[in-house]
């Protein structure tokens, strides 16, 4: 490739010049919603008691911050998450490949598979603390619940969606099914399994907030909930803006993998 | 002389709920080492299930298949199988792609490393060892898939339309290419095509099938009037139009 014409540096720095706009015009938006916002509680167009508002959210966030409140809530939830996560991409992977390798147990396992994966399951929250307790374990269990189903059946279908002259490649080449999934179904599901996690990681913060409105001390979901049982609204606004902080960096850190490996694999 | 292979009254049928359809019928025919064996027939007609159930992929019904004289092990090592596309694999570079069958075997050792280095350096293909597939022209993974099928040294190769997926002009000199390879290391080989002139160019025999169910209609022997026969060359000789109507003829035949 010729990397020194000047209408290919002209070309790359017109690339750049659109992606730095595209980025000023994200940050100008979220500017301009904290102003309007903190405009808006200043001169009493809503009600900052029920509203919050920037400025009181900000002073809020530094008297956690002080006494170390904020840490400890964000740590837990952040651990349950990637706990639960970490679990979901194991027993995820390995039940799929077992469904891979029997057709049949496949097929009678299918439609309780379909059952659990659409129920909401905010609704088996309540019978988890009953049958596990109101601790961590519970809220991991509940992160894994919301993810697991779905993560299965995705998987499953990419695995058996693995080009079957690939597969036939390999028994003409005179290898096992074990060579089949090893050499051709997992490569080649990679980059499927990445997409797939980037939706998991952001399913299993979703369940883990879940077991902590019903069953937890700590975290942010707890405080979602104490905050808004003692009316301290700015609590629970702070706790949500905190959580979509969360959820984005899970999902850059996802993304982050992804691109590592894409590197890796054209280096 | 013995045969290296032989079919005897195959015959075999694919069945869905919709019904039966047969595919194979009382099928025979004996391929001799060193010899260059392509089988025609109108599309359809079941060619690739006859190269199946020779590699073992899948059982024959009925009929038997004869390995040097023995009923044809499970999984026989000496056979390889050149796939209609190269099914390379984009995650692995080019050495790693052809040396995949010595992988699966086992039979990473020096000797076949060594062979493996020769066939890429003679081939063209060494300084592409560590690329992508990606980064190759078709003809060059094309003679990479047939190095992986070599790799593991096979004494029958069985080869399933392997250049239908290229452009007219790479197919003419990658068939070319190849059947000198196939000559050159001294391998028996059963082509498998629906292309007339790609069989009279690189066979020594060619075996005309019926429509499905196949059965054995016509067996050709090719000789040509030229020193040095190549696929290319043989294109040229004067024999190769009178092959060419003798087998267009059976081909369209209705009994």
């Amino acid at each position: 490739m010729n990397k020194g014409s000047s209408l290919q540096e002209a070309y790359l720095s017109r690339l750049e010049k659109q992606r730095r706009k595209i980025m000023a015009a994200r940050i100008l938006l979220a500017l301009a919603f904290f102003l309007l916002w903190e405009t808006a509680a200043d001169k009493n167009w809503i009600d900052s008691f029920f509203f919050s508002s920037p400025s009181r959210l900000a002073s809020l966030f530094l008297s956690m911050w002080r006494d170390g409140s904020l840490f400890l809530h964000v740590g837990i939830t952040l651990t349950e998450t990637l706990i639960s996560f970490a679990l979901v991409v194991f027993i995820g992977l390995a039940v799929s490949l077992l469904l891979w390798l029997s057709d049949s147990v496949f097929q009678v396992l299918e439609p309780y598979l379909v059952i659990l994966n659409s129920l909401p399951k905010s609704a088996l929250a309540p019978l988890l603390i009953v049958w596990l307790g109101a601790n961590q374990r519970t809220i991991i269990v509940a992160g894994i619940s919301v993810a697991i189903f779905g993560t299965i059946l995705n998987l499953y279908t990419g695995f058996t969606e693995t080009s079957r002259e690939k597969i036939r490649l390999i028994y003409t080449l005179h290898g096992t099914k074990k060579d089949a999934l090893i050499k051709v179904v997992l490569p080649s599901t990679v980059p499927m399994i990445i997409s797939i996690m980037k939706v998991n990681i952001g399913l299993c913060l979703v369940g883990v907030v879940i077991g902590e409105f019903i069953g937890a001390r700590n975290g942010l979901g707890y405080l979602i909930i104490y905050g808004s049982q003692v009316f301290q609204l700015d609590l629970v606004i702070l706790s949500i803006l905190i959580l979509c902080l969360m959820a984005m960096l899970l999902y850059g850190g996802v993304t982050a993998a992804e691109k590592l490996y894409h590197r890796r694999q054209h280096a | 002389m013995e045969p290296l292979l032989e079919l005897k009254n195959i015959s075999h049928a694919y069945h869905t709920r919709g019904g039966e359809t047969t595919a194979l019928s009382n099928l025979s025919f004996q391929v001799f080492p060193g010899e260059f064996l392509a089988l025609i027939g109108p599309s359809g007609c079941g060619k690739t299930t006859v190269l199946s159930i020779i590699a073992g992929l899948i059982p024959a019904e009925s009929g038997e298949v004869l390995f040097k004289g023995k009923p044809m092990p499970k999984q026989n090592k000496e056979l390889g199988y050149m796939l209609q596309k190269d099914q390379l694999f984009e995650w692995r570079s080019i050495y790693r792609n052809v040396t995949l069958g010595l992988e699966l075997q086992k039979k990473k050792d020096p000797e076949s490393l060594f062979r493996v280095k020769k066939m890429l350096q003679e081939y063209g293909l060494e300084p592409f060892a560590n690329a992508k597939p990606s980064e190759l022209s078709g003809g060059m993974r094309q003679r990479a898939a047939l190095i992986r099928t070599l790799a593991v040294d096979p004494e029958l190769l069985l080869l399933d339309e392997p250049f239908s997926a290229l452009d007219y002009q790479t197919r003419l000199s990658v068939c070319d290419d190849i059947a000198s390879i196939i000559k050159k290391e001294n391998k028996t080989a059963i082509l498998v095509t629906h292309d007339l002139s790609e069989a009279i160019s690189v066979a020594d025999r060619v075996i005309v099938l019926s429509s499905r169910p196949a059965t054995v209609r016509r067996i050709v022997p090719i000789s040509v009037s030229i020193p040095d026969r190549t696929p290319m060359r043989t294109r040229n000789a004067p024999e190769f139009k009178d092959y060419f109507n003798l087998l267009w003829k059976e081909l369209n035949r209705h009994e």
